[in-house]
């Protein structure tokens, strides 16, 4: 069952919401030795939430959209419960004093949180293996990665741990591992989900979004978890739309723009012709495909690496061993100690990309490096302000290639990075991206491709992705047989 | 700009950061960090005189709350995750009466 037919039936009694959270949590002990999407799994908490949701449903008491339905999220939100670690040495023990905002979102609509998953340490990564922890396998295919760093979220939702889960984005972390596993993946536009209480990466970047199975049930998560929150100055004080009844609209007039320069060289054969079928799909179905040109796309990898190593940079400096975190023991000088529990807290892609964005911002590099990089956000910007002019949609691959192995990257950081090619334009540009099953390649692994649209454009993002989704069956194979 | 961050640079950039590095660590940064920077150099192909930093996407500039009291989490709640603790301060290394960086 997907998540919004398993709120239904919670609420009209024909399921419990303990038999449910049990399903889940067998599910979870059945796989995740294999697979390893969570890093902490909350049994007792998340039983005890489904006995008082079973409770208010048999008295008749009002209950949230998502009342007894199992969900996971990235361990990198704060909660009251369990560890936040952010799959890190330095976090390990850290237990946050708050949750996030869209943690109380969640309870406020009745979800249950069973469990904190795997990610990329910091969120810093494309595979899930710069977890300080462990690595999380892809659910297809366990000598592959999942993609990252959302990678135990995407994993959770396509072994059918639970029917939903959040992530967050800051350079493809939802898409690229929802492409990988199967899911959908949503990145909503910059400011749309308060990021209270979300471990901070890229500050200008960083965006929380749902995994789901279908886009009907990314569109139920995204609506309990958007809107304003006076606690992130960065989120927008406007309405929610109905992202539910905005699915209904057809897909014929739709105007979806194709750009050359999301086709190029490196893109995968079979990646290529999958996305190309998916965009046949919608033409049968009546929709507009022209061409639109994003000329500054190719620069969008040297501009994200930039920025968000140069944010990171900053927004780690608050783990110095100080207030909460690890700490070096035996030193008695504190410049030393900040020194010796970084080096012994963080792992080897957090030290790069800290690296880099000091050096980044540094005397002498900072007009070359990061103001240079903000100038051509500008640029980039403007390519998608102009095409959306245009076009109400922007079709894309979401990834260059299907899953890889473990391992096979894990030695080259720029071979890694250049795998988010197609995604980090999304989020320099602040707009909303959405990643859409659309095939397998020759292995038996999955291809997902992207729809990007214009700021706040969720609806029609959507919308198109549940008309795909109605008249094709690639959501609904599982890696399970 | 020029390419390649030498094993100097990187010794300096680390101490900026707030970390320490091997030797080892040295040689591998030093040549990763020089692939990445001769990859992102590209950008200074890209003529963007007159062009306006994009710091932030969204058109907003300082957002403000009314001036009011709120409960705040208190001092047992800050101070449950301290590596070390004395009373209700953060207890660290001696600060004062050195040389400061």
């Amino acid at each position: 069952m997907n998540l919004a037919e398993t709120a239904h039936a919670i609420r009209k009694r024909k399921q419990s919401a303990v038999e449910t959270v049990r399903a889940s949590l067998d599910a979870i002990s059945r796989l995740d030795g294999t697979f390893h999407a969570f890093i902490r799994v909350e049994a007792e908490r998340a039983l005890e939430q489904a006995r008082r949701i079973d409770e208010a449903v048999a008295k008749g008491h009002p209950v949230g959209p998502l009342a007894g339905v199992p969900l996971a999220v990235k361990d990198n939100f704060c909660t009251t419960f369990g560890t936040t670690t952010c799959a890190s040495r330095i976090l390990a023990n850290f237990k946050a004093p708050y949750d996030a905002h869209v943690i109380e979102q969640l309870d406020r609509a009745g979800a249950i949180v069973v469990g904190k998953t795997n990610l990329d340490e910091f969120a810093m990564g494309g595979s899930t293996e710069n977890s300080g922890l462990f690595p999380t396998r892809n659910p297809w295919d366990s000598s592959r990665v999942p993609g990252g760093s959302s990678g135990g979220s995407a994993a959770a939702v396509a072994l059918r741990m639970v029917p939903g889960a959040l992530g967050s984005d800051t350079g493809g972390s939802i898409r690229q591992p929802a492409s990988f596993c199967g899911v959908v993946g949503l990145k909503p536009t910059y400011g749309l989900v308060s990021r209270y209480g979300l471990v901070a990466f890229a500050s200008s970047l960083d965006q929380i979004g749902p995994f789901a199975r279908t886009a009907e049930d990314a569109a139920l998560l995204l609506s309990v978890i958007a809107g304003h929150d006076p606690r992130d100055s960065t989120s927008v004080d406007r309405p929610v739309p109905d992202y539910l009844a905005a699915l209904g609209r057809p897909l014929r007039g739709l105007k979806i723009g194709v750009a050359a320069e999301y086709f190029g060289e490196g893109l995968n054969a079979e990646v290529r012709t999958a996305v190309e079928r998916a965009l046949d799909v919608f033409r049968a179905q009546g929709a507009d495909v022209t061409e639109v040109h994003l000329p500054h796309a190719r620069y969008a990898i040297a501009c994200y690496y930039l920025v968000a190593t140069a944010e990171a940079s900053s927004n780690l400096a608050r783990y110095d061993g100080v207030h909460y975190g690890h700490r070096a023991d035996g030193i008695d000088d504190v410049i030393e100690m900040y020194c010796a529990s970084r080096r012994e807290g963080f792992g080897a892609e957090v030290k790069r990309r800290i690296m880099l964005g000091t050096y980044a911002l540094s005397s002498g590099y900072y007009d070359a490096y990061y103001l240079k990089a903000l100038r051509v956000r500008t640029l980039l910007r403007r390519d998608f302000e102009q095409a959306f002019g245009k076009v109400e949609v922007i079709a894309s691959p979401v990834a260059p290639t299907t899953a890889f192995r473990l391992g096979e990257k894990i030695d080259d950081p720029l071979a890694m990075y250049l795998g988010d090619v197609y995604t980090t334009s999304v989020n320099l540009a602040g707009i909303p991206g959405i990643s859409i099953p659309c095939g397998f390649d020759a292995a038996g692994l999955p291809i997902g491709f992207q729809l990007m649209g214009p700021p706040f454009g969720e609806e029609t993002l959507l919308a198109a992705a549940h008309q795909y989704q109605l008249v094709t069956d690639h959501h609904v194979r599982s890696p399970l047989g | 700009m020029s390419t390649g961050v030498d094993e100097g640079l990187v010794r300096h950039i680390a101490m900026l950061s707030r970390l320490h590095v091997t030797d080892a660590e040295v040689a591998r940064f030093a040549s990763e960090l020089s692939a990445i920077v001769n990859y992102v150099d590209q950008l200074s192909q890209v003529n963007t005189d007159g062009v306006e930093p994009t710091a932030h996407v969204l058109p907003i500039h300082n957002v403000l709350r009314t001036d009011e009291v709120v409960p705040s989490p208190g001092p047992e709640a800050a101070l449950a995750n301290a590596p070390q603790r004395q009373g209700t301060f953060f207890r660290v290394p001696k600060v004062l009466d050195q040389d400061s960086a």
